[in-house]
């Protein structure tokens, strides 16, 4: 193997630059004015200015739509996991045919792409009061990630043995004392994992804000930055001033979590 | 208050029914009920607000399939793009698996960086791209520059002909390092005798990866495979942030084709697109499924 990685490195190499290159470009640029990003797009910033980020967050919105990410990420991060697991929970301790089924129902949901479903939900959130509103973009994303939430974390609870639930029930636990002291704690790196998946999708959705937001002040991230383009097309400093406030807490979680974050986008990813 | 274990067991039972409710709940009326809807809505030609609409059967799906020329186009450029990506990302992220497979500190640290692009959101790749490909000042065509290639510059996403192809390279540079990692897990799982076995046979690199490697690693390539054909379907929000709202014709694809008819407020021939959208992805996985059932037995 040794010799195949040798023989691999150029192109590995490449592709690494390939990946860096880019990126450095942005978050230089995003310190740099419009001439000074075209004179020399790899240099880092000679002067930097702050004025791209004063601008995002002035002209842009991009203040509040950071708040607004925040909120809706929070709520729909955490009412999934809630959900997820009391179902999974119960996928995982009901014996036969009940349990399936129920994991079958919550599951087949990832056959559908969610575009699938986007007509008749817009017109059903419409008539219940929920479109142009956070409350609204908080359920339409944990429906959108439930079913694999409820696919990785029955995976996980089914490895649990029912004995130490009947010995915590013989003790007079609840099923529910039960499910908080013995089950969440022991899957534990599985919530982890499936949190930091929902984290990254609800924060980058733009489908759903796109169809569902239509007023400046409830708008997320990733639909200012998409407004953004059309009012700055090539003004690229602002742009990337943009794209570093969108990726900033992603990237930061990233970094501190990052072996959380590659099971989770991956288990997340190819379940989902 | 029965206190025999029997009795306990059922009250615990009764209270587990509850468990699920709150899912259900939301599921069903919020996702399941929806899609069941699409199909209603797809056999009329409601507007979206109007009170009234009417029946037309399979009026909608018969125009999809004989009269609807920017669906055939968005349907042709998203079969180009995921030809492309599924060939390129695959190839690369195997290669990029094979040589990062062995954990070292150089290696850790280079998956974190291929895996990097993975966590940012399709807007912001859309636009490091943007000014990647931009034709006046942009990053490809200034360095084609200096290095004194000036003959191959080009105008990348304003070409026609090649649009969706450097489309394919962005959706490339996003999620190969993902699929690396789903391959380095398969190549963890190949026993190292087989290899020394190999050797002792006297084996060289290309007959080990060939009758080694390549089988041994099909359940994660079929992984890989199925998962960017469904990524390529849903590159929803790359196309919207490097082509703008709405694509134009060079870049539309399925996802922003149905995106465009619901915006112009055509519900009931959106929800017919979305259908034969959504069975041509499960065709599609159905395929691949089956491709790669027979490849690996």
């Amino acid at each position: 193997m040794t010799r195949t990685a040798r023989t691999l490195r150029p192109v590995a190499l490449l592709a690494g630059a390939a990946v860096v290159l880019p990126l450095l470009v942005v978050v230089f640029g995003a310190f740099k004015t419009l001439p000074q990003l075209f004179d020399a797009p790899l240099a880092p910033p000679s002067s930097p200015t702050l004025d791209n980020y004063r601008r995002a967050v002035q002209e842009g919105g991009l203040g509040s739509a950071f708040a607004n990410s925040a909120v809706v990420t929070a709520g729909a991060v955490t009412l999934t996991l809630v959900v997820a697991s009391l179902a999974a929970f119960f996928c995982a301790r009901v014996p036969g045919r009940a349990g399936w089924a129920v994991f079958g129902v919550l599951v087949a949901g990832l056959a559908v792409p969610a575009q699938a479903a986007i007509v008749p939900q817009y017109v059903l959130f419409d008539r219940l009061g929920l479109t142009d509103s956070l409350l609204g973009l908080v359920l339409v994303d944990t429906v959108t990630t439930l079913p694999t939430a409820v696919f990785v974390l029955g995976g996980f609870l089914r490895t649990v043995p029912e004995e130490l639930y009947e010995a915590a029930e013989l003790d007079g636990a609840s099923p529910l004392r039960a499910f908080r002291s013995i089950a969440l704690p022991l899957i534990r790196p599985a919530l982890a994992t499936t949190g930091i998946f929902l984290f990254v999708m609800d924060w980058n959705d733009l489908l759903h804000p796109l169809l569902f937001i239509r007023s400046q002040e409830h708008r997320t991230l990733p639909l200012a930055l998409l407004d953004f383009q059309g009012e700055f097309l090539t003004q690229y400093p602002l742009l990337f001033a943009g794209v570093v406030i969108a990726s900033a807490p992603v990237v930061v979680v990233y970094v501190l979590l990052q072996r959380h974050f590659v099971a989770g986008l991956t288990t997340g990813a190819v379940r989902g | 208050m029965s206190s025999t274990r029997s009795g306990r067991r059922r009250r615990t039972a009764r209270a587990l029914w509850l468990f699920p409710v709150p899912a259900l709940a939301l599921h069903l009326f919020l996702f399941a009920y929806p899609v069941v809807q699409a199909v209603q809505y797809a056999l009329t030609d409601w507007d979206g607000y109007s009170a009234a609409y009417d029946n037309v059967g399979l009026r909608n799906f018969a125009e999809l399939a004989t009269d609807d020329d920017t669906f055939a186009n968005a349907a042709g450029n998203n079969l180009k793009l995921t030809l492309t990506v599924v060939l390129a990302q695959t190839a690369l992220a195997l290669l990029l698996a094979l040589w990062l497979v062995r954990t070292t500190r150089a290696s850790t640290l280079l998956r974190a960086v291929f895996f990097l692009p993975t966590v940012l959101s399709s807007v912001s790749v859309a636009f490091v791209w943007r000014f990647v490909y931009d034709p006046d000042g942009g990053l490809l065509n200034s360095a084609l520059r200096a290095v004194g290639l000036d003959s191959l510059q080009s105008v990348y996403l304003g070409d026609p002909d090649t649009a969706v192809f450097w489309l394919a390279l962005t959706q490339v540079w996003f999620h190969a390092g993902q699929m690396m990692v789903v391959f380095i897990a398969g190549l963890q799982a190949i026993p190292k005798e087989l290899y020394e076995a190999a050797e002792l046979d006297g084996a060289g690199r290309l007959t080990r990866f060939r009758y080694v490697t390549w089988p041994l690693v099909a359940p994660a390539t079929g992984i890989v495979v199925a998962y960017t054909t469904v990524q390529s379907f849903k590159a929803f929000d790359l196309v919207l942030g490097l082509a703008g709202n709405p694509p134009g014709p060079a870049l539309d694809i399925l996802s922003t084709r149905v995106y465009t008819t619901f915006s112009n407020n055509q519900f009931g021939y959106a929800a017919a697109q979305s259908l034969v959208f959504m069975v041509l992805i499960a065709l599609l996985t159905w395929v691949q499924r089956r491709a790669i059932g027979r490849a690996t037995r």
